[in-house]
This record gives structure tokens, sequence and C-alpha cells, in this order.
């Protein structure tokens, strides 16, 4: 009985992934550039691939952000600047700063000193649900779905300003149920995008490792946030449903959204990024086009390998 | 051996004042634990500020005694604002710590000798819910043949048992709400709503505030029911009697600790009597001294095969339940 249920269920999911797949290998046949990346380009052009440029347009801008564990400095970054509508991504070896950076811009880490502004306002060592409030929405490393919640409630969960939130509305349903059922239209409307609307009433719980990604994403879209900071996005996850997730963060950029990623598969980042920051020990070591980073001797050096690189890694 | 009695105590201590009492104090517990993930091990601590809080400005200060449970909820508040600033920025655990230490603490400045012109240190106070008791509007026994309750008892279960259901219909329109949902992410994964714009700390504390007032009724009506209170009444086994309760009913479920709470005391009182009465007929050699430590065994015994075979509890949905949490 429940068998027969689990293979209705997979059947919706493995055709729509394989469609994914075809559709995925016909864009990348087609070479053809995306509105977001040809605009990405020609904000870009003439930046100069160095460590700490300035951009035409920075929606985000990290100046002198120091954090130290102990003796440890993790994170120092002189300056460092994020361009609107692009898609950012951030590499290095593991231990390079990068997750502590994500940490310390969304607010969930306290810097040792430093400031950082998101959409030209001073967001230093303001709460990290203040920073989310504002459009900055981050995704972790490792998925966190809320598994005694539905998907739907998951994804209604990042709606901002609900005045059913406060304590004195909630038990007042009238005051909220208006605004509640935009949500829910907003929130299925995510669903469909991320093929996810058959997992509707199921508890996130039940969720597969793939579809988990798709609802953090769906989860942080739901916020309409101007940046979104995705920490590993295609960790574990099979190379159909990468180049789903592809896809998607795709046109979320052509969309006008921002998107920061961290990563570590190369044929990701050089696929689909504007721009690349190498980190390494806590520092940016480099910046530029997919191209600049890939002949970088510096990036090499630390991150790409050359014959040295293992030894040198601690890790 | 009398069965119609064992069975008439049994249902009297199942729907009983007692019961009513514990269930509602279970509720504040299911709002703090079974919906927020907060790990309370001191509502006890609760129950006794409330308790004294009510019966304290009664007789030390002559003030009417609506206005006493008025004061008990607003040391309700006190408390949890004292016990969650400092712990529930923090992990888990430590507002566990908190709680139980809290809760000891307290019983130990009630009964002190400093406290002793306001508490009675461990004497007491009494009658200090006549005012109560002047508005019983049931005036002869209620006589079912086999079941029968006092005029008092009926006042209390009434008060007791509306108090209780009225409290499960709010935390049940709270929970069914945006704020409930916050309330449920927060106890799932609090990094993920804090990422999604939501003041963790703040549906904490209001959490442990709405739990705790919940306790501190409890305890009102604890004092009310007996017109007698010490400081050791509120001992931390009484913690664990709620958790027991709230788990056998199923945790975050809104009528669990309802279920629980009955269940709880028909077991507890039906092993009492029968005990009593295979002892008094000669039947086993133990000592009716013997029985409430019995009877509190197998209720362990109980709540142990519960766990194997229901671990969700009476309510509890099971399928929930087996979801690989974190």
């Amino acid at each position: 009985m429940s068998g027969d249920q689990e293979r209705h269920e997979l059947e919706p999911d493995v055709l729509a992934e394989r469609a994914e797949l075809v559709d995925a290998e016909h864009d990348l046949g087609e070479q053809e550039l995306s509105v977001g990346a040809r605009r990405a380009a020609e904000a870009l052009t003439g930046v100069a691939p160095e460590p700490g440029v300035a951009k035409p347009d920075a929606i985000l801008v990290a100046d002198g952000v120091v954090r130290q564990f102990g003796g440890l400095t993790a994170v120092d970054v002189e300056h460092l600047e994020v361009q609107r509508g692009t898609i950012t991504a951030l590499i290095g070896p593991n231990g390079a700063g990068k997750s502590t950076f994500f940490n310390l811009v969304s607010g969930f880490d306290s810097p040792t000193r430093g400031k950082w502004s998101f959409n030209g306002t001073d967001i230093t060592q303001l709460a990290a649900h203040k920073i989310a409030r504002r459009g900055m929405v981050r995704t972790f490393q490792l998925t966190k779905a809320l598994m005694r919640l539905t998907t739907l409630e998951n994804v209604m969960l990042g709606a901002t300003g609900q005045g059913g939130e406060s304590l004195w509305r909630a038990p007042l349903r009238f005051l909220w149920r208006a605004q509640e059922r935009d949500n829910v239209t907003r929130a299925e409307e995510l669903l469909e995008r991320f093929n996810l609307t058959h997992m509707r009433d199921e508890f996130a719980g039940t969720m597969s490792g793939g579809q988990r990604k798709l609802l953090e994403m769906a989860r942080a879209l739901m916020v309409q946030p101007d940046l979104v900071m995705l920490d590993e996005p295609m960790a574990g996850v099979n190379p159909a449903l990468t180049q789903s997730l592809l896809g998607h963060i795709q046109a979320l950029r052509d969309e006008g959204v921002t998107i920061v990623l961290v990563e570590h598969d190369m044929d990701v980042i050089m696929s689909i990024s504007d721009w690349v920051i190498c980190f390494a020990e806590g520092r940016v070591i480099a910046e530029g086009r997919p191209d600049d980073i890939r002949r970088d001797r510096a990036v090499i050096d630390a991150y790409l390998g050359a014959r040295r690189s293992l030894k040198e890694d601690p890790q | 051996m009398d069965l119609l009695s064992i069975l008439s105590n049994s249902f009297r201590g199942a729907l009983g004042p007692e019961a009513a009492i514990y269930a509602l104090a279970a509720v504040g517990l299911n709002m703090h634990f079974g919906y927020t993930g907060l790990l309370n091990f001191g509502q006890v601590g609760f129950m006794l500020v409330g308790a004294y809080g009510t019966a304290v400005p009664v007789v030390a200060w002559g003030l009417p005694l609506w206005v006493g449970i008025l004061i008990g909820i607003a040391c309700a508040i006190v408390l949890a604002l004292l016990l969650g600033v400092p712990t529930l920025r923090l992990r888990g655990d430590y507002l566990a710590i908190a709680t139980i230490a809290a809760a000891e603490v307290l019983r130990y400045i009630y009964r002190s000798e400093w406290a002793e012109p306001l508490t009675g240190g461990v004497f007491g106070i009494t009658q200090f819910a006549n005012d109560f008791y002047d508005l019983n509007p049931y005036s002869s026994r209620l006589d079912l043949g086999w079941l029968s309750f006092s005029p008092t008892a009926l006042w209390v279960m009434t008060v007791g048992w509306g108090a209780t259901f009225l409290a499960c219909g709010l935390v049940a329109l709270l929970i069914h709400s945006p704020w409930g949902r916050v309330l449920r992410s927060v106890r799932e994964d609090e990094q993920a709503a804090r990422s999604l714009g939501k003041n963790i700390f703040s549906y904490k504390m209001q959490s442990l505030i709405i739990g705790g007032v919940l306790g501190a009724l409890a305890g009102s009506l604890m004092a009310i029911n007996t017109q007698a209170l010490t400081p050791d009444v509120f001992m931390p086994i009484l913690t664990f009697y709620l958790w027991t309760i709230m788990i056998l009913g199923g945790a975050s479920r809104i009528m669990g600790p309802v279920v629980g709470a009955i269940v709880f005391w028909f077991l507890l009182t039906f092993l009492d009597s029968f005990l009593r009465q295979i002892i008094g007929d000669g039947l086993i050699g133990l000592e009716s001294s013997d029985v409430g430590a019995i009877r509190f065994a197998a209720v362990g015994l109980g709540l142990m095969l519960l766990m194997m075979f229901r671990p969700a509890g009476l309510l509890g949905n099971q399928k929930e339940l087996r979801l690989d949490v974190r």
C-alpha cells in the first residue's frame, strides 16, 4: 500500500528532473548570454581585475572587516564590493574565511572590527533578522529545512511584514486573513517555480536532500530580497538537480536579484558567475571575471592547484 | 475487593480539581516545549510564584482575592523575564539549568525564616480564598450514584476545567496563526528563522511568558483548592509530573495536556485505591505506607511502555515523530 503511494509520488518528480536536464542541455548548446548576464557584463566592463576594486553600482560594501578567533585571524578583508545584479562567487580553500565572511555580513557573527553597508546604509552590528528584513537573505551550507512544518508553511514563513506574526493580532484571524491569502498565493507560485507543488502539504522532513535545497531557495525568495547569499548551494546535489539549481540562480539574476555564492565546484563557478572573488587565509587575494581568475597566478597557487598547494593547505 | 469504589475513586481523581490544575500547568509547559522547544524544567517555580502571589496579598495586606491572582500573574511575568533575558540568547540547555535551579531557589526563599512574615515560612498560610468560595453557585452535591462531588470540589472543577479549556482555545488560536508558525519554526531551527527575518529572542520570550502565566494560574488554583499553602508542595518532582502528563497526552497537540492529565490522574488514583484494597484484604504482603512509592513506580513503568509503543503520546502524530529532526 505505502509502496504504491511512494511510487506515485516519485514519478512526476523524476519526469520533472528529466525535463529540466533536457532544457539545461538545450540551453548549454545555445551558448547565448542571458539578459542578466549581458547586463552584468556591461556593468562590469572596465572594472580592473584586482583585489578590493571599486564597482560602478555596489550593493554590498565591506571595509576593514576583521574577525579573530583568539590568535587566529579568520577574516581580514580590507575592502570588498559586490556589484548589483550580478552573480558573484566566493571561492577559496577550506578555512579561507568565506563562510565566516558570510556569517559576518549577514549578522550571524560579530566582527572584531570593521564595517559594511548594504544598499547604501550601514548595517554593521545590526541583528541578523533585521538584516534579512532589509533584503539580504542567506542560506546555509547544511540545509535547514523546518522538518515538522509543511512545505507550504516553510515558504510562508519567509513573508515579511506579516500582521499575524504579532501576538496581539494573532488570535484575531480577521485582521490578517486577507494578507495570509495573498501570501499563500505567492508561496504557491514559488513552489510551482521550484517544482515542489506536489510536496505542498507534506512535512519538510520527508523531503530529499535536493528538494530541501530547492525549498531553502524558495523560502529565501519569499522574503523578496535584493541580495541572496547562497552557502554551497550545490553541495551534495545530483548533476541533474545541479543544472536545475543553476537555472534558478541565473533566472534570479536575470530578474535583477544579486546573488553571492560560496561554491567549490569550479565548473559551476566558471559557467554562471559574472564576477569571482578568491579568498585565502582570510584575505581577498584576487578578483575578476571567470577568465581572469582562471589565469591568475595567486589563485592557481592558493586554490586551483599548483603542485605545492596540497602540502601547504593545512586541511 | 470493591471494584465500584475503586472506579469511583479513579474517576474522581481523573476529573477532580487536581487533574484540572495539572492540565492547566501542562498546557503552559506544552507552549514552552511542545511549540517553542524551550526546555523548561522549572514549571513548578511559575506555579509557586502564582500561588504565593495570590495568597500573600490577601493575608498580609487584606487585598481582595482577584487582585492577588493578578499579582500572581505579574510575578510569573517577572520570573519569565528574569529567566529569559540572560538565557534565551544562549543554547537551549542553559534555560533548562536556569529553570530547574530557579524553582528550587524560589522554594527555599519562600520557606526561609526571612520570608516568614509574608509567606508563613514552612508553616505556610491558610484561609485566604474565602472570596472564591463565596461565589460558589453550587449548593448541593453532584450525585451520580457511584460518583459524587462536593459543592466546593464542583466549583473548583468548574473554574479549573473552564480555565484549562479557555487556555487550550487560546493556544489553538495562537498556534494556527502566523505567530504560531514562527514559534514552531523556532522549535525546528532557530538559525533558519533568524535568516528569514524573525526576531527569535522575542518569540521565545513571549512563549516563556505565556506558558509561565498559565503555570501561575494553575498555582493560584492549587492554592485556592486547598486553602492551605506551604512551599514544600512545590517540589521539583511536580515539574516532572507535568512533563509526564504532556508527553503522555502528546506534546505539541492542543488537547495533549488535557488527555494526559486525565489519564495520569486516573491511573494514579486507580492504582492507589486498588493497592490499598488488596492490602486491606490481605492479598499481598505490603504495608499501606508503600502504596505511594509503588504507584509512582507503576506510572514510571507505564510511561516506559508508552515510549516504546506509542512514543508520540496518546494524541501525538506518530508520523511526525518519525521525522529525523536535525
